[in-house]
């Protein structure tokens, strides 16, 4: 073991880290005018980290506990874009609502530091540590707006469902590490090879550890309180929630089922193939019924995170591949619909009714164009996004002989397809019924930018898929 | 000069000239129609250069363009060979007809209108044109959003429901192609379709695989039983979304089995002819019987496409010349025909904002110039010798009856049965006195519906009686096709074509 670790290979989480704290002191001791300061800075923080990690090098510190590879480095710009640009579609809503303090942009970048240590995690603490910074951020993050009753309800039952999931983690973590002997990647796989047949210890182990991952990545069946938090939390904290803690989580899953348990293949694949199966339907079918398009997003999201759990169900490179892509694509997605619903203000109050967008393609033709590409790509239909997406987790299934799996996922899509079609038309088809207050600057930028991503998609594949490629060998 | 992605791009830049286009008044509106329609103007132009710079005796892909995509899981590739030249010809000749239809009928949105028309002849021309299955698969699905739209906003009084069905439908027929793309990619390990051609796929799974493409391609050709959603959706189309439906969207289907189910899946395509043989005569008869009785002249029209299409799918699995050279004579002769029928619909629906047929009677005596045009397209649809609807039900007829003669002789049936439904339209709509105090009123054709409806006349009878330019643009690669199938089903020889199904053994 090294004596001293090499702290260098940490340097976009020291740095955000540092920074956080910095903000902080600028916050506290300067006025309440500075904090429009901390926002921009925190975000300039944000991109400077992934710069950061862009630029960085490849190793493991810390005893193996920090890793990082092309597949940390992939996700965690992924996770630090999400959570910039939740930090950017924050400030305005949140002042206009009156709930907006210093402590809101701080709080995004240390849990983006927490979701950075799990995307590293090498080993059981790692994993604990980076799961519980990023968690203790978000509980308190979802109940910001402190007058409001919907959110101080969000916050608790994040915290109470997010403190039971942990608590399942840290059980199934305990009992690995206790018939394994290991708490390191590396070394529970070592066991777990050499162990001939699985011990049951492991296989509960393997369980409940699954069981407290799929909390953070809400799928089926531990999905029960996306919906709620997403339609009380504030609905920036929203946007937040649902890109970049959930990549984090997803990379997570990966990394603790391919680097750790890729052994005993045979004991997670079912239970990631059976939360995948479960999460598309219900994602497809529980969305139909919705009025409110943060629950409808929450739904959307829970069967987003279904199609992407497709990929590490086959587990395989091809899967982990399609997983990259589909989380991209996922991020882009969800950045631009949220920046729509974060700018459905009409006369000086906020509406998350759906049937509030009808004729959005009358009164502002440019939103209703980019968020109609963004509801197509979430449905899947090529030539945007989001099939891409979709063909990559799927190809990985059919390759390694899910071809169940396959079908009624791909079915359920079409199900899906029809609640994102319901969306399309409100806005094309039906009668307008007034226009929005004009968009902020910064989501014009957020959905322009993620529009164009989502519509050209089929031009950034290229570079995009050797990236993902690249980051995908690394984990075999 | 790679002139395949031209054309199919070519489109686009009109778009982007529209997009540009940010005024809202009168002259504003004109612009964008007549940049639409320059657009496609020039789109069939460029098109005329891949007819020249294409050899009919060479069977294979020929103009090819390929780039690099995605890691090698998948690439850019277009090529032409004699199937697909006709339909790039097609979609590009009928675009500007389908802009100078909707010159006068649409007046809301024209601007959406526009870009929707010219996005989905990009996405229709490549379809015809891609040599990949992942890119085909995008250009193929991308389809449906342009078409919900305009379903869906311009369309009649259902229209929402039309769309949805459309949509829904034709998408819930294509993922499992998708699937199906994948398992091949996997199988061979690419998705190129010149080597896939050529790719042996196992017996067992040349079933599944076919059956995933037959669920797209028949719900898009549409065969029956999954063809309700086109009477619906034909019916709530505006004019030129109708044409463009018939034209070009339902020949994706037969394009479809021509190009993937035949050559790639050649064993399972004979041990289910049977079953599409069954399915088509079926379609042949029955939708022909319900076409009779509708009320509706779209409607009407819109069965007599599925019964039509009957003979297509009929002639493609005799799996012999006559049959698939008939098989694509009268997908690319339906495509003008019912495009000009749907035209003729039109005509009277500015005019009275009615398709009933009860509405009308005695139109010739107002409207001669229309009652020609009308009955030359209804001989076409019956399949008058001298027309060009003749030439395809011959042929598949013919082939047919080589294969099976009781196939044969149902399938003549519809031949009977299209003739009692599209007379007795005829005879309702133009004969007769002119009773109806409404239609007193009604002018005969102006000159830029003479300037739709003559040129697609001209071609009816053109191909009606000298067909052989078609005929020969396909013979080679069709040819090639057929050997390459009996070689293949030679080669398995009897264990594939016989016994149970290979699945539930």
């Amino acid at each position: 073991m090294t004596a001293f670790p090499d702290f260098a290979l940490a340097g976009p989480e020291l740095l955000l880290a540092a920074g956080a704290l910095l903000l902080l002191l600028i916050g506290a001791y300067g006025s309440e005018k500075r904090s429009s300061l901390v926002s921009g800075l925190s975000v300039l923080l944000l991109l400077v980290a992934a710069v950061a990690v862009v630029i960085g090098r490849d190793g493991s510190t810390f005893g193996g506990a920090f890793v990082v590879d092309g597949f940390a480095r992939f996700l965690k710009v992924l996770v630090l874009i999400g959570s910039a640009v939740a930090v950017v579609m924050t400030q305005r809503f949140a002042v206009a609502e009156k709930f907006f303090h210093f402590e809101l942009p701080v709080l995004i970048v240390l849990a983006t530091i927490g979701m950075l240590l799990m995307i590293s995690a090498g080993d059981l603490i790692a994993v604990y540590l980076g799961l519980e910074l990023q968690s203790l951020a978000l509980y308190v993050v979802a109940s910001f707006h402190r007058d409001d009753g919907r959110s101080t309800e969000a916050g608790l039952k994040y915290f109470v469902l997010g403190a039971l999931s942990s608590g399942m983690l840290l059980y199934g973590a305990s009992l690995i590490y206790g018939f394994t002997g290991h708490v390191d990647f590396a070394g529970i796989a070592a066991a777990a090879a050499a162990g001939g047949s699985t011990s049951l210890g492991l296989t509960f182990g393997i369980v409940f550890v699954a069981t407290g991952i799929a909390f953070k990545v809400s799928a089926v069946p531990f999905h029960m309180w996306t919906p709620d938090v997403y339609e009380g939390a504030p609905t920036p904290v929203t946007a937040f929630f649902a890109a970049a803690p959930k990549i984090a989580a997803m990379a997570l899953f990966v990394r603790v089922v391919m680097e750790a348990l890729g052994p005993v293949k045979a004991e997670w694949q079912q239970i990631v193939a059976f939360m995948s199966l479960a999460s598309m339907i219900l994602g497809a079918f529980a969305a139909i019924g919705q009025r409110n398009i943060k629950r409808l997003m929450a739904y959307s999201s829970i069967g987003h995170m279904g199609y992407a759990l497709v990929g590490l169900a086959a587990g395989s490179e091809a899967g982990i591949y399609g997983i990259l892509i589909y989380l991209a694509t996922y991020l882009a997605m969800t950045a631009g619909a949220f920046a729509v619903i974060l700018s459905m203000r009409r006369d000086g109050a906020m509406t998350e009714d759906i049937e509030s967008l009808a004729g959005l393609s009358r009164t502002n033709p440019t939103v209703a164009y980019l968020l109609g590409i963004i509801m197509f790509s979430l449905a899947g239909i090529p030539p945007f996004a989001g099939f891409f997406g979709k063909y990559f987790v799927f190809a990985a299934a059919i390759n390694a002989g899910l071809y169940w799996l396959a079908v009624i996922g791909i079915l359920s899509s079409v199900v899906g397809a029809y609640y994102y079609l319901r969306i399309v038309k409100i806005m094309f088809l039906d009668e307008p019924k007034g226009a929005f207050e004009p968009m902020g600057g910064e989501m014009k930028a957020v959905l322009g930018i993620s529009g164009l991503f989502v519509a050209a998609f089929a031009l950034v594949l290229g570079p995009l898929g050797d990236a993902a490629l690249a980051a995908a060998r690394t984990l075999f | 000069m790679p002139l395949l992605t031209l054309t199919t791009f070519l489109p686009l830049a009109g778009v982007l000239f529209i997009l540009m286009i940010r005024a809202q008044d009168e002259a504003a509106i004109l612009n964008i129609r007549r940049v639409a329609l320059i657009t496609t103007v020039a789109t069939f132009l460029v098109s005329i250069g891949i007819w020249t710079g294409f050899d009919p005796k060479n069977p294979g892909f020929q103009l090819t363009e390929t780039a690099g995509w995605s890691g090698g899981f998948f690439a850019y590739r277009m090529g032409v060979d004699g199937i697909s030249i006709l339909f790039v010809l097609l979609t590009t000749f009928l675009m500007p007809f389908c802009i100078l239809a909707s010159w006068e009928s649409v007046q809301v949105r024209v601007k959406e209108y526009m870009i929707a028309f010219l996005v989905l002849e990009t996405l229709m021309i490549g379809v015809f044109c891609a040599t990949d299955l992942v890119l085909f698969y995008v250009f193929f699905e991308g389809g449906l959003i342009p078409m919900f739209l305009i379903i869906g906003i311009w369309g009649g009084q259902r229209r929402v429901y039309a769309s949805y069905k459309f949509f829904l439908y034709t998408l819930a027929g294509s993922v499992l192609m998708m699937l199906a793309i994948m398992a091949m990619y996997w199988e061979s390990g690419t998705t190129d379709i010149t080597e896939l051609v050529n790719h042996p796929f196992p017996a067992t799974m040349q079933w599944w695989l076919w059956f995933a493409f037959f669920a797209s391609f028949a719900v898009k050709m549409p065969m029956w039983p999954v063809h309700t959603w086109l009477p619906d959706a034909h019916v709530e189309a505006p004019t030129a979304g109708s044409v463009l439906l018939a034209a070009i969207l339902l020949k994706m289907g037969g394009y479809g089995f021509l190009r993937f189910s035949l050559p790639m899946f050649p064993l399972a395509s004979a041990d289910l002819a049977p079953f599409i043989f069954t399915l088509s005569v079926v379609a042949i008869v029955y939708t022909s019987l319900v076409a009779l009785v509708q009320e509706d002249m779209k409607k009407l029209i819109a069965y007599s496409s599925v019964a039509h299409m009957g003979y297509v799918t009929m002639g493609i699995f005799t799996l012999n010349t006559q049959g698939l050279q008939g098989a694509v004579f009268q997908m690319f002769s339906h495509g003008l025909v019912s495009g000009a029928l749907f035209l003729c619909v039109g005509v009277v629906y500015d005019r009275l904002h009615t398709r009933e047929i009860a509405a009308y009677g005695g139109l010739v005596n107002r409207m001669p110039a229309y009652a020609t045009v009308f009955m030359v397209m209804t001989m076409a649809n019956v399949g008058l010798p001298g027309t060009s609807g003749f030439i395809g039900e011959f042929l598949t007829l013919s082939a047919a009856f080589q294969v099976n003669t009781w196939v044969a002789a149902f399938a003549a049936l519809g031949v009977i049965l299209s003739a009692a439904y599209a007379l007795w339209l005829f005879r309702r709509v133009v004969w007769g006195a002119l009773t109806k105090a409404n239609l007193k009123a009604m002018m005969d054709l102006s000159p830029r519906e003479i300037g739709i409806l003559a040129p697609l006349v001209v071609l009816v009878i053109l191909f009606g009686v000298y067909p052989l330019p078609i005929l020969d643009a396909t013979a080679a690669s069709l040819e090639a096709l057929l050997r390459s199938v009996h070689a293949a089903i030679d080669a398995a020889g009897q264990t594939a074509s016989s016994g149970p199904l290979p699945l539930i053994r």
